[in-house]
């Protein structure tokens, strides 16, 4: 007979009190595992459901982004790069460039690495006198596009004149009733018509496509162009400085102008868009921080109330077990049992219902925590999701409880250990 | 074996100062029984726990064994109690949620014993227990219960059993059969310092005593 097999089956005897004094424990851990365990819930919660905001918001953006540049393309060139002593009063009132600069600006443009922009087109553009049709029209001298050969190949924007072909504007072909295939004299030269466009309702409804380097020769300009069109490709609202600073590196004798306000409204509103998404997700973020505050605050509160109360519960169940052990103490007293061990037993009497509660508690406070922490969620959770230190908290709950019990028990306990032999043995004889 | 000098016992209760035990002088040498009768409240179970170093004398002196148990430390006396004292009680005071041979080696609690098992088994046999060893002591009739007491008091082989009122609870067939296994023990060297106001406990003591008001009266 060793004083564990008394306790054992001491247990075993007056398992009602055992067991509520367990239960005890279970609430008491219970209560605070299943509060650490019910605010790192929220916060995944609240990570999981920003970073699928920000995810929503990144995706949206990338949308308007690429709806912007469909837009951007539609609308055509919006960079018009010229030369930098052109009067840009004259310009805007010519709608052409009365300067020049080499050809050879655009390779050196498209060499450069340059990223802010794309789809580099020279022209020469000059209003003239079609000298056979007596009437006024604007002659492009136009090539493909120049290749950036820092980039990914794209498709060009525009499909080039092909030399000795001509493409006509809306109202030039109709008025002169011609179509493709027809031949066409221009200042002294037979050109194949080689496109006839429709109705544009702009200036290129007169204007005539001839390939750059019959332009340059018919207009006597040889290596000379007037503009070179491009696209940017920030699509952003405030571009323009940057590309304004790169291309001024590249080419230091030349200016850039902006144009296509549509594609700029666009790209502003996809700005709007995007700061209101943020303004959003911050103020998600506000919210969940003080939904958080304020489960923090009831846990900080609620806790140590259920601890205390399931102490007081775990110390009127000891005073209850001590008395109904009263005999069978003094009995074991007078036959030599020390006081001592009298206290070792009642110490692990409660070191072993902690023990079991505190894992119990552990358990329930676990499960507690999880299903009511994701009963109102979006999201899903997963216990590994949780990055908390799963045997560290277990360990603390068995250690703390086993501590509660043994501390709430203690008073009970010293009451056993010196409980006077000959008062119990005197009163009951 | 157990000798009292001139032993006191006061209580100082709300009502004043109560004496239980005045000037008590007596000795009890191995192979002898003592019989202190006395009526209820004369202060034989004072006496009896005085003697069992469970209740600290107001004054005089007393030894168990050449020992005075209350110059002892608490452990050293607990240790006393355990290897020289056996209790019999009128109660029994067995441990509800123990058997009859778990009941018995509780007293192998205070002075663990190798061959405790033996023993018990010995002692089951001896006071007729076998088919009851398993038994939990509700379920055990009065006679049993005491026997299995008197089991418990003896599986350390004590130099003296102190027995209060041991046949109170029981009926004259049980009765005689304690009586009997306490003389056999005092025939088998022991001693017995048995408190009782039971008048057939004379015919098995080897010495009695009256007892009254807390003072021995030959």
């Amino acid at each position: 007979m060793t004083i564990w097999n008394l306790l054992i089956r001491e247990i075993l005897h007056r398992k009602v009190n055992f067991a509520l004094a367990v239960v005890s424990v279970i609430v008491a851990s219970g209560s605070l595992i299943g509060s650490v365990t019910l605010l790192r819930i929220h916060d995944i919660h609240t990570g999981k459901l920003l970073e699928q905001k920000q995810a929503e918001l990144e995706k949206r953006m990338a949308q308007l982004k690429d709806d912007t540049r469909k837009a951007m393309l539609k609308l055509g060139f919006n960079i018009v790069i010229l030369p930098r002593d052109q009067n840009l009063s004259d310009w805007y009132a010519d709608d052409y460039a009365s300067k020049y600069m080499p050809e050879d600006y655009v390779h050196k443009l498209a060499d450069s690495g340059i990223v802010t922009v794309r789809h580099f087109l020279p022209s020469l553009q000059q209003k003239i006198e079609w000298p056979e049709y007596k009437r006024k029209i604007i002659l492009v001298g136009a090539r493909g596009e120049v290749p950036n050969l820092h980039k990914n190949p794209v498709k060009p924007m525009v499909q080039p004149v092909p030399p000795g072909t001509i493409s006509l504007g809306s109202e030039l072909h109709r008025s002169l009733e011609m179509k493709a295939g027809d031949t066409v004299e221009l200042m002294g030269r037979q050109f194949t018509v080689h496109a006839c466009h429709e109705e544009r309702g702009n200036k290129d409804d007169i204007t005539a496509w001839i390939y750059l380097a019959e332009a340059q020769e018919l207009l006597d300009k040889k290596g000379k162009i007037n503009a070179i069109l491009a696209l940017e490709c920030l699509c952003t609202t405030d571009a323009l400085p940057k590309i304004r600073q790169e291309i001024a590196g590249i080419l230091a004798d030349t200016q850039v102008i902006e144009r296509g306000s549509r594609a700029i409204a666009r790209a502003e509103a996809r700005t709007q868009v995007e700061e209101q998404a943020r303004i959003a997700i911050e103020k998600e973020k506000i919210a969940r921080e003080d939904l958080r505050a304020v489960r923090e605050r009831l846990a900080s509160i609620l806790t140590p109330v259920v601890v205390t109360a399931c102490a007081v519960w775990i110390a009127i169940l000891g005073f209850t077990n001590v008395r109904a052990r009263r005999e069978e103490i003094g009995i074991l007293r007078a036959i030599g049992v020390r006081s001592r061990d009298v206290m070792v037993m009642f110490v692990s009497r409660h070191v072993l219902l902690g023990v079991l509660g505190g894992a119990l508690g552990f358990l329930a406070g676990v499960l507690a925590a999880v299903y009511f922490g994701t009963a109102h969620e979006s999201t899903q959770i997963r216990m590994i999701d949780m990055d908390l230190s799963w045997a560290g908290l277990l360990l603390a709950s068995v250690g703390g409880a086993a501590a509660l019990a043994v501390i709430a028990g203690w008073i009970p306990t010293m009451i056993a250990a010196r409980q006077d032999p000959a008062d119990v043995l005197r009163n009951d004889n | 074996m157990l000798e009292f000098k001139n032993v006191s016992k006061w209580f100082n209760g709300a009502q004043g100062k109560v004496t239980a035990l005045k000037g008590i002088s007596f000795s009890v040498r191995p192979g002898e029984l003592l019989a202190v009768r006395g009526p209820s409240g004369c202060g034989k179970t004072t006496l009896l726990l005085t003697a069992g170093g469970l209740l600290r004398p107001s004054d005089g002196h007393m030894s168990i064994d050449g020992q005075d148990p209350y110059a002892l430390s608490p452990e050293m006396r607990s240790r006393l109690r355990a290897r020289t004292i056996g209790f019999v009680f009128q109660q029994f005071h067995l441990i509800p949620y123990l058997t009859v041979r778990q009941n018995i080696l509780t007293a192998s609690l205070a002075v663990p014993l190798k061959e405790a098992s033996e023993r018990t088994q010995k002692l089951i046999s001896h006071f007729g227990l076998d088919d009851r060893a398993d038994h939990v002591p509700a379920r055990l009739s009065t006679g049993e219960r005491q026997r299995t007491a008197l089991a418990r008091a003896l599986l350390n082989q004590p130099k003296v059993i102190m027995a209060d009122e041991p046949t109170g609870n029981l009926d004259e067939d049980n009765a005689q059969t304690v009586f009997g296994y306490l003389s056999q023990y005092v025939s088998d060297g022991g001693c017995v310092l048995l408190v009782t106001h039971d008048a057939r406990a004379a015919a098995h003591a080897t010495r009695s005593l009256q007892m009254s008001l807390g003072q021995l009266v030959e």
